[in-house]
């Protein structure tokens, strides 16, 4: 059985076409993320198939129950992690997790033992009995985040789960994610618009832009699909230096200008020493050297044809877009 | 409808408004702080300065002004634990509580049933208090329905601030809320002046509000005085109640995340 399952889904806001006509399957333990800029309709995906938000057309169930027909088994087999936070600050960390417990009519006896468990998961037992206004935001995300399991749901949804935070925090939510989804075996389907975070935690990633699914894929074959890496390299004479890589079968693409020239190559590691060593035989003294491996980023660009924070273009994949554009020729 | 009226949720949402009571303890003081000036001092200062025509011998203007301030307490902290809804919103924890499998029904009842109990807790405070400057009650037993009568009124005026809330966006209406629904029930409910030998106007406007049959009603048990009979004061609050439930259950029930 799938733990999701979507058909031709859609959301219309009045002329707003939010999410348009998406399908897609995540399979149980899975890790899937959405990817996609802020707008792309994430948010509205992960609504409707919580029963939050009405879709508009379209099929969407989860572990089989219809979220339009079924929505309170769908909601107890579910957890929730919003956007924004939802805890009550004037309670402790451990009166957050028993108010929702038992608001999911988990049973006296389990409660206790559950708490502990997610507790300890997130590493909060020991601030357990601290009232979440003395929280750190970290601090109050791994707690929703316990939350999020205490009805032990067999799908869990993050949206953008670590939104402003620090690189530090974002680390360990994301090893606490890892864990409970081989601990509690649990599929976990998660919205972000940080291309490093899919990369990291996701098993399969849907590209999502302007309501469309462009691409659903692991990040690993999204990243083959880019193709050759890219060696960057600054030599005493560039001139030369790059007439003479002609004779290289292995380079694919040669670009060059500003004293740098690129290369794009299969196993961009395994080439550099040859190319130093091809230097050094030429005569020709290597000044620096680096290599940029496609990421999901650059998939991402692919795809969209835009960057997903405009204002922070890569230079890195102005130089890709060169050299393809001259390797085409 | 009841069907799926859950008692663990009512209890559960209860537990919650009890310790965020007894934790806020600021706002217990600000909740019993103006009663208190209202008594000490417009009880006193009044009192010992004016004649209210209207007042039987041998009923000071403080003992009268008693069972007003009670039902203003009971206003105030009703109107303010439903629109407390509109909070919950802000900070996100309404969500929380609309996105678990229950009935909004239950979880309207637990609300209903925290305010109810800060309301009465606070009102008995105001009542020992006004014991404290000289209040004597009329007959013990009458405490009894006089509870009654604090809890329709502090069911009531939640109800409505869950139905205002649910129909607030955000905390902007807040303040008219207070100035043009909360301000005006208190200074037209006869909490603080007679409603005898009142102009036309203004006593027709008392007559239309709700809580003077509260207070009214209150006043009779307590003091042994009143406008109306006790059983106008009873049927008018049960109907006000079994209203303003059915209206906030309406617009609480559809109102949006």
């Amino acid at each position: 059985m799938d733990a999701i399952t979507v058909k031709n889904l859609t959301k219309k806001f009045d002329d707003l076409i939010a999410v348009n006509d998406i399908s897609f399957t995540v399979k149980e333990g899975e890790i899937f993320g959405l990817l996609g800029p802020n707008g792309a309709g994430k948010t509205t995906i992960i609504k409707m198939l919580a029963t939050m938000l009405k879709k508009t057309s379209g099929v969407a169930r989860v572990l089989d129950w219809d979220v339009g027909k079924n929505p309170d088994e769908v909601r107890r087999s579910i957890g929730i992690v919003f956007q924004d936070p939802s805890l009550d600050d004037q309670l402790t960390g451990k009166e957050n997790l028993d108010f929702h417990a038992r608001m999911y009519g988990v049973r006296k006896k389990i409660r206790k033992e559950r708490i502990e468990q997610v507790l300890n998961l997130v590493d909060l037992f020991g601030k357990k009995d601290i009232l979440v206004n003395n929280y750190s935001g970290g601090m109050r995300r791994r707690l929703e985040i316990a939350r999020g399991l205490m009805h032990y749901p067999r799908v869990l949804f993050l949206d953008e789960p670590t939104l402003g935070l620090d690189t530090q925090t974002r680390r360990a939510i994301w090893e606490h994610i890892i864990k409970l989804n081989h601990e509690e075996k649990i599929t976990v389907i998660l919205t972000t618009h940080y291309m490093d975070e899919a990369d990291f935690l996701c098993n399969r990633v849907a590209i999502i832009d302007e309501g469309k699914i462009l691409v659903v894929e692991s990040p690993e074959n999204l990243k083959n699909m880019m193709g050759e890496d890219i060696i960057s390299i600054g030599v005493s004479d560039g001139e030369a230096f790059s007439k003479k890589l002609s004779s290289l079968n292995w380079i694919q693409g040669v670009s060059h200008g500003d004293g740098i020239i690129n290369l794009s190559v299969k196993r961009g590691e395994e080439k550099i020493p040859l190319l130093i060593n091809f230097a050094q035989k030429e005569n020709l003294a290597v000044q620096f050297v680096s290599l940029h491996k496609p990421t999901l980023e650059d998939v991402f660009i692919d795809f969209t044809g835009r960057n997903i924070r405009e204002e922070n273009g890569s230079t890195k994949t102005l130089i890709r877009d060169m050299i393809r554009a001259r390797t085409r020729k | 409808m009841f069907k799926n009226f859950k008692c663990e949720v009512v209890y559960n949402l209860w537990l919650r408004e009890m310790k965020r009571f007894v934790r806020a303890k600021s706002r217990l003081v600000a909740n019993i702080a103006q009663p208190f000036f209202w008594l000490a001092i417009m009880g006193m200062g009044f009192g010992s300065t004016m004649k209210f025509r209207e007042l039987p011998p041998g009923v000071d203007y403080l003992n009268f002004l008693v069972p007003g301030i009670m039902g203003m307490t009971l206003l105030f902290s009703s109107m303010f634990a439903g629109l407390s809804v509109l909070w919950d919103r802000q900070f996100g924890f309404l969500k929380e509580i609309l996105v678990a499998p229950v009935s909004r029904l239950s979880i309207i009842g637990g609300m209903i049933a925290g305010s109810v109990t800060t309301g009465l807790i606070q009102a008995n405070l105001i009542l020992l208090i006004g014991l404290f400057f000289g209040f004597r009650i009329s007959h013990p037993a009458a405490l009894i329905p006089a509870m009654i009568i604090m809890m329709l009124i502090a069911v009531s005026f939640t109800a409505m601030g869950i139905a205002f809330a649910s129909k607030m966006e955000d905390m902007h209406g807040f303040q008219l809320i207070m100035n043009f629904v909360i301000m005006p029930i208190f200074f037209l409910s006869g909490a603080l002046f007679p409603l005898e030998g009142l102009p036309s106007w203004l006593s027709f406007l008392a007559r239309l509000n709700p809580l003077t049959y509260g207070v009214d009603g209150l006043r009779a048990l307590l003091l042994g005085l009143s406008h109306f009979s006790i059983q106008l004061d009873f049927s008018i609050l049960i109907l006000f109640c079994l209203a303003m439930l059915g209206l906030g259950t309406y617009l609480f029930k559809n109102c949006e995340l």
